[in-house]
């Protein structure tokens, strides 16, 4: 029988190595800087030495016997000359030497103390290792000021750094080997107040004496087209320190003057401490010969490309695509549409069975040229085989329960659809495939929503789930009908957009059909129960067409967007206007109340069918929007214009009353305040008053009205702007005040207080602006850009931090929430247990349930 | 009878719903039956909406602010016309909410005052004068340094000072309270200060120093309030400040304390503790969600003051804040600063368990939230056991 084990990392320990430890584990010791050999093989005791894995095809690891790929690699080590501080550990190092003797090298507190500050230390580390380290720095601190020792009485002196690598005592440095010997001298028990635990870290380790030199495949050479060897950054660095520690030895051996010694060791301190990290503060960054910084360990580490974040953090996947998205009103909500080419590459493997072993030998057949056909076949014996016209006869011969087919994706298979930003779960959702012509991914327009996509060009990323777990998962959990609420507020987030708005607006408004053009618009949607058609008499109103969608025993009363009673009794839409607050994204009553009582599947379903039928409507209908939409009757142009004549009177008036004094202003402001606010409410005022004129006078007909009144696009704002005045141009909420002295521009009087020259734009976008008003509103514009600018990144950052800080919480089986260590945020999540994309907006409506209990 | 019904299903269901569920049948008639069929359709309801165990609550938390974040204006709200009155509002706020920062950019007050005095406006002026903070330079006319006699000579305005009601010697006297080194003389309406120096000759620089940190003296009200707004909301005279010192406030005895507020949630936290303290970052944060008029459910709000305020002191959403005493050193490390991370784990020897999310996609393990949250536990057969 065959076992299975699972391995599983339980723990990970962190600490420190020791010079010993860095001999222990290396293969080899490296002893030349040079790399290769005149034959261009690496040379035994150099920095590519096979001994410390292969890069190159065709060589074999001295060490493992591995080939490329297979040999992980193998750490050496170089034994320096003289011992050097290591950067990272500057700040321990300067507290150590700071909180110890620097006679005997015993901690700078006597007994009683030492007892003392055991006792406080236990105690925190018993709370948590952050607390300690917090306690040994507080001890660090009383530490530092000691004068004197008190176990051999010699005299301290305060340690400083200077920076970036020495240490100063007493105006003199301390030289290194100083410092090793002592912190060899310091014993176990006091390192436990200067923060080191001695099994895994001691202070003599935080001086190098040996250098471990990391695996060849962590550094790559690559070979250039020309065929030179080009090194990795890591690799010339290491060579700078070897030929350095290899002069230092050679001099120190040689008994060269201390002057010379000083100065390689200073060299070589240098070179490793930029190997460790090219970016400390007052130290020159070690350059290639073009002058760029190399990149050595730290910066493989740190920051949003490093280790971390780039590898660790963030995965790279096979099974996936990405290519332009379109729309695609015809397919289902919860379906995407993949082209052929994308179908044929991407694979899903499908175990072989009794059942289907004939259908997947067919697929087999088909080859990876043909859809749908399969790529890959694994045999029972776990060999994977790839299919091609040679192959393939021979595999579906040894085709047998057990194999399994990598086979071409067919309508209905599971995938993941996601567009970035991911900023919520609702971008990242689970669709079934439907393979159609063209090059683009297809989705239906109803669920740009949730995504935030638009078709000018965004690109979407597909993921094919591949074991079972994972397509079960997606399906159940993912799938487009189980996100239609909002964690955010638990409201809809999908609903009809756009042209669906306008359509059924116009369809349940004032749109009427013969019995025979009814039927045929509702069966070219998809509605074929005859029975609903029943009572069409020979004139079909658009609500009885938008109500043979609806479920039979569905009641609803709600509001239309101005305000209107919208009554649905026993399926038939009684009395008013669908439009966007019934059946739109975030308000949505009506799919709130589907979604209540007939749950997610319908509620999608109904939602698709509501989106074409306005689709539909409007394409036999037919529905543009044209510039002659903003053109205004002569009447209204005069009543405009004389509007805002008595607006730009009025002001000219209140200005003059406040010069005279007269103006009485409001509590806590000052005059020219209280002004201001009058003049600023007076021209907003006229601005609303002229766009209502316009959707008084406008007749049924005009498109851009019917789009602002569905709630389709745009407002009635717009329509204003457009046609009549664009009005006062707003910086921070005032008048454009900034330029000049006492003025905006220079063209006006210092003082003027008037709307023109405090940016008043009277004339429309049609009409065009004036060069004065054009850069007013240009101001505006500006400040809006720079305001997204800005966002974008703050916003950005704010999410990240808090997406690290509670990713971990959840809730626990016993409903409390908690976080990774167990500790208990909330009791009872949000007081009631309530998850809020299954409620209804953040609650449970009780008047509802009892409408419904009563009502029946 | 129907109380009963109500009473008995009080275990079964959230407080919140039980209450609306009495209000909505003490508004309209309905017979035993219908309740207890409503009764038993809402329990159905809310065990539907149960969140389910295993719920990665706080991410999903972290998604509901963050995604409505890039929609958030960065504009801070001129309220009032008040120079000093701004409120910083929208996504700044709510960074500085989030941050835990120990000074709010624009701290600011709401105070309600007690029965008559919300009412009446006569008093109004005295209890702002009781309030607002009075600094020296506001009473002086005239300052300057003689340099002969290495001095400063104060003129005070006098026509001020009884409109305010301050006298020379509350002047003096808070002078003197706050200058120790300086003699001070008032010599027919010249205030003159003569500085004491302690070690060295008396120079210029000094004086002049003196005479700037002079200008800032408190002379009367509260320490922090500077400007004074009263509004009237709802036949209710509200004041409103530029500043805050919630304790100070709260000791004015015309002050409604039970009313009052501050922005601040330090010094909330500081007065009156640290449920106040949760309580007022969730006004706070709903105050900026509101204004910028976005709909984010009260639970994630709840859930993220609860968070901050979980350890009894108010911790921000920060590397050195709940991050940063992250107990998995890979998870902090993924966040930000990682080499110090490490640096700081390598000395002790800190063991990573593997208990959160991050540090698990970085070994490629499954997370313990959701669907990986479960484990199939079986009997394993011995080693070398035939299977039967």
């Amino acid at each position: 029988m065959v076992q299975y084990y699972e391995k599983k990392i339980g723990k990970i320990v962190f600490g420190m190595l020791s010079s010993k430890m860095v001999k222990k584990m290396a293969s080899a010791k490296i002893v030349t800087p040079e790399l290769y050999d005149k034959e261009g093989y690496p040379v035994d005791g150099g920095l590519m030495d096979i001994r410390l894995g292969v890069i190159d095809p065709g060589l074999r690891c001295k060490t493992c016997g591995g080939k490329l790929k297979e040999c992980i690699g193998h750490f050496g080590y170089i034994e320096l000359a003289r011992p050097i501080v290591h950067i990272n550990y500057m700040d321990v190092t300067v507290k150590v030497l700071q909180s110890t003797c620097r006679e005997c090298s015993r901690i700078l507190a006597d007994d009683k103390q030492i007892q003392k500050y055991k006792a406080r230390l236990e105690k925190l580390e018993g709370e948590s290792l952050e607390h300690y380290r917090i306690g040994v720095k507080a001890i660090a601190n009383i530490l530092k000021n000691v004068k004197k020792c008190p176990h051999c009485k010699a005299k301290q002196y305060t340690v400083k750094i200077e920076k970036p690598t020495n240490f100063i005592e007493d105006n003199k440095r301390i030289n290194t080997i100083e410092i090793l010997t002592r912190f060899e001298k310091i014993t176990e028990e006091d390192m436990y107040f200067l923060g080191f635990k001695p099994e895994y870290a001691r202070p003599e380790w935080c001086i190098l004496t040996v250098l471990p030199i990391p695996p060849v495949t962590i550094r790559p050479s690559i070979t250039l087209e020309s065929g030179e060897r080009a090194e990795d950054d890591l690799t010339h660095k290491l060579g700078d320190i070897v030929r350095i520690n290899q002069r230092l030895f050679e001099n120190i051996n040689a008994g060269a003057p201390e002057i010379i010694v000083e100065d390689l060791w200073d060299l070589l301190q240098y070179h490793i401490t930029t190997f460790f990290n090219n970016e400390v503060s007052q130290m020159p960054p070690a350059r290639h010969r073009s002058g760029q910084p190399l990149k050595t360990l730290s910066e493989r580490i740190k920051s949003k490309e490093g280790r971390f974040r780039h590898n660790l953090a963030g995965k790279r996947v096979n099974f996936a695509a990405r290519t332009v998205i379109s729309p695609d009103p015809k397919i289902e909500i919860n379906e995407v549409g993949i082209p052929k080419e994308v179908a044929m590459e991407l694979t899903i493997p499908e175990r072989v069975t009794e059942w289907n072993i004939k259908k997947l030998k067919e697929y087999v057949s088909n080859g990876p040229t043909k859809y749908p056909g399969a790529n890959y076949v694994r045999m029972g014996d776990g060999k994977k085989k790839k299919i091609s016209k040679e192959t393939h006869e021979q595999i579906i011969e040894e085709l047998s329960p057990g194999c399994v087919v990598e086979r071409h994706l067919i309508d209905g298979d599971i995938s993941i659809f996601n567009r970035q930003p991911t900023l919520h779960r609702m971008s990242i959702m689970c669709h079934k495939i439907r393979v159609l012509p063209g090059k683009s991914f297809r989705l239906n327009p109803t669920i740009c929503a949730p995504y935030n996509a638009d078709f000018d060009g965004d690109e979407m990323n597909l993921h094919i789930p591949q074991t079972e777990e994972a397509k079960s998962e997606a399906d159940i959990l993912m799938n487009v009908p189980t996100q239609i609420i909002s964690p955010k507020h638990g409201l809809n987030i999908m609903g009809c957009i756009e042209d669906s708005v306008s359509g059924n607006y116009l369809l349940t408004k004032v749109m009427e059909f013969p019995k025979e053009e009814a039927i045929s618009l509702l069966v070219s949607i998809g509605i074929d129960e005859w029975e609903k058609f029943k009572n069409f008499k020979k004139t079909v109103t658009g609500k009885e067409i938008f109500s043979a969608l609806l479920p039979k025993d569905f009641d609803f009363v709600g509001k239309s967007k101005n305000g209107e009673k919208v009554v649905i009794k026993d399926g038939q839409l009684v009395s008013g206007v669908i439009d966007v607050s019934t059946i739109g994204e975030g308000g949505g009553s009506l799919l709130r109340d589907i979604y209540r009582l007939y749950g997610a599947d319908k509620t999608v379903s109904l939602l698709g069918k509501i989106f074409t039928l306005g689709i539909a409507v409007l394409t036999k209908r037919g529905f543009t929007t044209t510039t002659s939409d903003s053109d205004l009757s002569e009447d209204l142009t005069k009543e405009v214009k004389i509007s805002i004549n008595e607006a730009e009177e009025e002001v000219e008036k209140l200005i003059a009353k406040c010069r005279k004094g007269q103006l009485s202003s409001y509590p806590g402001k000052t005059i020219e305040e209280t002004l201001e606010l009058m003049i600023l409410q007076k021209l907003n005022e006229t601005r609303n008053k002229v766009g209502s004129m316009i959707a008084h006078s406008s007749n049924e007909v005009n498109s851009t009205l019917i789009m602002a009144r569905s709630g389709a696009k745009g407002n009635i704002l717009n329509l204003a702007q457009t046609a009549a005045l664009v009005g006062q141009q707003a910086l921070r909420g005032k008048r454009i005040d900034k330029g000049y002295k006492d003025r905006t521009l220079p063209l006006f009087k210092e003082g003027d207080m008037g709307p023109a020259a405090r940016g008043f734009v009277r004339h429309s976008y049609k009409k065009g602006l004036n060069p004065i008003e054009f850069f007013f509103h240009a101001m505006t514009g500006r400040d809006s850009l720079m305001d997204t600018a800005l966002r974008t990144p703050k916003s950005g950052y704010l999410y990240r931090r808090l997406a690290n800080a509670l990713q971990d919480l959840k809730i626990e089986y016993d409903f409390t929430t908690r976080d990774a260590n167990q500790s208990i945020i909330q009791f009872r999540y949000g007081d009631d247990n309530i998850d809020v994309s299954k409620s209804e907006h953040g609650t449970i409506d009780v008047n509802k349930i009892i409408d419904e209990v009563v009502g029946e | 009878m129907a109380e009963d019904l109500i009473k008995e299903c009080e275990n079964r269901l959230p407080g919140k719903l039980v209450e609306n569920l009495k209000k909505a049948i003490a508004k309209r008639p309905i017979n035993q039956k219908q309740l207890k069929e409503v009764i038993k359709r809402l329990e159905e309801k809310y065990s539907y909406a149960k969140i389910n165990p295993g719920e990665a609550i706080g991410i999903i938390t972290a998604e509901s602010f963050g995604e409505p974040g890039t929609q958030m204006t960065l504009r801070t709200f001129h309220f009032a016309g008040v120079a000093e009155a701004n409120i910083t509002l929208g996504l700044p706020r709510l960074i500085e909410i989030f941050d835990a920062r120990k000074k709010a950019s624009t701290p600011s007050m709401e105070i309600h005052l007690k029965e008559p005095y919300n009412k009446d406006e006569t008093h109004l002026e005295k209890i702002i004068s009781l309030i607002k903070e009075i600094k020296l330079k506001e009473v002086i006319s005239k300052i300057s340094i003689n340099i002969m006699k290495l001095n400063i000579e104060i003129e005070l305005n006098k026509k001020r000072m009884r409109e305010i009601g301050v006298t020379d010697l509350t002047i003096i006297k808070s002078l003197k309270t706050e200058l120790k080194s300086a003699e001070v003389n008032l010599k027919d309406d010249l205030l003159i200060i003569k500085p004491k120096p302690k070690e060295e000759e008396l120079t210029l620089p000094t004086v002049y120093a003196l005479k700037e940190k002079i200008k800032d003296i408190h002379i009367k009200g509260i320490e922090g309030i500077t400007e004074i707004l009263p509004i009237k909301k709802e036949n209710e005279v509200i004041l409103l400040t530029a500043g805050s010192n919630l304790k100070k406030v709260l000791e004015i005895k015309e002050v409604d304390g039970t009313t009052s507020t501050t922005n601040d949630i330090f010094e909330v936290a500081s007065v009156l503790g640290i449920e106040a303290a949760r309580q007022s970052i969730m006004n706070e944060a709903g105050k900026v969600i509101k204004d910028q008029a976005l709909d984010i459910d009260i639970r994630h709000i709840m859930f993220i003051a609860d968070l901050i305020t979980n350890s009894g002191i108010i911790k921000g959403v920060t590397r050195s804040g709940i991050t940063g005493e992250k107990e998995s050193v890979l998870a902090r490390a993924s966040f930000e600063t990682p080499i110090p991370q490490l640096v700081k784990a390598s000395l002790i020897g800190e063991v990573d368990h593997l208990n959160s999310v991050v540090e698990n996609v970085m070994v490629n393990q499954t997370v313990p939230l959701g669907t990986g949250l479960p484990n199939l536990v079986t009997k394993m057969k011995k080693e070398g056991e035939e299977p039967k």
